[in-house]
């Protein structure tokens, strides 16, 4: 783990409110691992007071990109850096995806900005040939990312692109695909969908992980401001700083 | 190498700097540790410890507000008989002063926890958390009343020699009451002070952002009140201070020596800069020595109110 000041190298956008912010650190790009975060003082100030946690979505070379959506004053503040700029980061955090297993095909399911943390994930799944199927779903068209998904299903809850309805139903309608095959799903998203598609994998025994959100005030397991229900131990909670963000989906209870 | 003396003496406690970390801001000290050397600080003050060990609250716990954060963690601690087995090992590498944090729902409860930790060594002092304000039972109740105030200390140090400082609330009318209270029980010192009862609601769901409903307010908004507050207890009872609220700065931390505290702890901001603590070791250092003040002790009370 890192705390440091990261320059930034470029803020891109790739969608209505959807951005790519890369940052230069050679220590968080060389020892991410998919599924990890960081933690980045989008200020000087005091306002916002607290670090805003960011999945890595990816790595190249010395630079580790984040995805966000400009929400609120944490995003905007990122939204208006420029090159050479300075950001206090700490990271990578957390304990990312289990990527080896005996599975032949990785789905994917994302909802809204839970897309973040994928195209990392697909990038090692596929260096270790792995083959991929990505499903993405969000409220309305604008929302919908597949950013450097292969192999995309997309789904709308207003039916403003693809299939009409949540992605955790698109991808019920899809599972005749994976019949005769061995499959791990890696999930991000909204505790609703998140809750839904675990209960869904786990009637259907189809083993799974999800990365899991929570506001945190310090992102290293000093706050303990992030508990999640851990159905391995339940005379103490997991921290999702800590012990997550990624779960498998047998170990924790979502809220 | 400095010359200032940053060494004080809060009671009979001594410390080789005023710094010492907050309780429930850095657990029992090893995630700190990846980021600062706890050999430099002043001391620690570890999570409140309580009997039996404690689940804490569901979630939401912690909501960021204007300059400050709220909290409701509930007191999620191992107990004491955990921590002595697996988190005193941790804490013994380091040359610097354990301070342990006692919460409880009885009275009975804090006798039992200071007598099991008073026999291990490494613990310097004790720090009673008589004012919580996110558990049901015990917490504010007891902070809230000065008879309990008083009771409290008087028990735990009859089972004690060590060092016992008094962890006050801000949620009364007047903090040097709870502060005289504990003078005349036997208390060494007090701590001030503890976070102030706020909440938050979402607009558009309508509920409050914190499960526990109420929470407790930290960080840089509430440095003003907790400056009054040890200021309060300075001028009024004859008692060492340990000043907390909202420090973030080296700055902060000369105000509250200047209001009156011996010393004083870091807690919100290990959430956001882990380095603080050490660098505020020769930060202080530097000020001392461009204000010429050759002991750090000497600012204690310094205020000039004319």
């Amino acid at each position: 783990m890192f705390l440091e000041n990261a320059t930034v190298k470029s803020v891109t956008q790739i969608g209505t409110n959807i951005y790519l912010l890369n940052l230069i650190s050679e220590n968080i790009a060389s020892q991410a691992k998919p599924g990890q975060f960081v933690n980045i003082k989008v200020s000087n100030s005091n306002f916002p007071l607290l670090r805003r946690p960011f999945s890595i979505c990816n790595i190249q070379g010395n630079i580790f990109t984040v995805m966000f959506v400009t929400i609120g004053s944490g995003t905007s503040s990122l939204q208006s850096k420029c090159e050479g700029d300075s950001l206090d980061v700490m990271g990578p955090l957390g304990n990312g995806f289990s990527i080896d297993g005996e599975y032949e095909e990785a789905v994917i399911l994302a909802g809204g900005i839970g897309a973040a943390p994928f195209p990392f994930l697909i990038s090692e799944l596929k260096a270790k040939g792995k083959s991929i199927s990505c499903f993405t779903g969000a409220r309305t068209k604008t929302d919908v990312i597949d950013y450097m998904m292969p192999n995309v299903f997309s789904a709308s809850d207003d039916g403003s692109l693809g299939f009409h309805g949540n992605v955790v139903e698109l991808f019920d309608s899809k599972l005749h695909l994976f019949e005769k095959k061995k499959i791990k799903v890696f999930a991000c998203g909204p505790n609703a969908m998140l809750k839904s598609l675990q209960q869904y994998c786990l009637e259907k025994s189809i083993d799974g992980e999800i990365s899991t959100e929570s506001s945190m005030a310090c992102g290293f397991g000093l706050c303990q401001g992030c508990p999640i229900e851990s159905r391995k131990d339940s005379t103490k909670y997991d921290l999702i700083c800590k012990d997550g963000p990624v779960f498998n989906m047998k170990d924790v209870t979502l809220p | 190498m400095s010359s200032v003396d940053l060494s004080v003496n809060v009671g009979p406690l001594k410390l080789k700097n005023p710094i010492l970390l907050a309780s429930g801001t850095v657990g029992y000290g090893n995630e700190i540790a990846e980021f600062i050397d706890l050999n430099k600080i002043g001391g620690i003050v570890t999570k409140s410890l309580s009997l039996k060990p404690r689940k804490g609250n569901p979630p939401q716990r912690v909501v960021e507000t204007p300059s400050g954060m709220l909290n409701a963690i509930g007191l999620a601690n191992v107990g004491v008989e955990e921590f002595l087995k697996s988190k005193i090992p941790f804490l013994k590498k380091f040359d610097t002063t354990i301070i342990c944090n006692i919460a409880a729902s009885t009275i009975e409860e804090y006798v039992e926890c200071t007598k099991i930790l008073n026999s291990e060594n490494t613990i310097a002092a004790f720090e009673i958390n008589v004012s919580c304000p996110n558990v049901k039972e015990g917490g504010l109740e007891f902070g809230n009343n000065l008879h309990a105030v008083s009771r409290i200390t008087e028990e735990v140090k009859k089972v004690t020699s060590k060092p016992v400082f008094i962890k006050l609330s801000p949620n009364v009318s007047r903090i040097s009451e709870f502060a005289l209270a504990a003078k005349n029980a036997g208390a060494d010192g007090v701590s001030a002070i503890n976070t102030l009862v706020g909440t938050a609601f979402d607009i558009n769901t309508r509920k409050p952002k914190i499960k526990n409903v109420t929470g407790g307010l930290s960080g840089p908004a509430i440095k003003p009140v907790a400056l009054a507050k040890v200021l309060e207890i300075k001028r009024n009872v004859d008692i060492p201070i340990i000043g907390i609220g909202g420090i973030f700065t080296w700055q902060d931390a000369i105000e509250f020596m200047i209001a009156g505290a011996s010393a004083f702890q870091l807690g919100t901001v290990n959430f956001v800069h882990p380095t603080a603590a050490e660098k505020m070791v020769s930060e202080l250092s530097d000020f001392c020595e461009k204000t010429k003040i050759d002991s750090i002790h000497k600012l204690t009370g310094s205020f000039i109110l004319s």
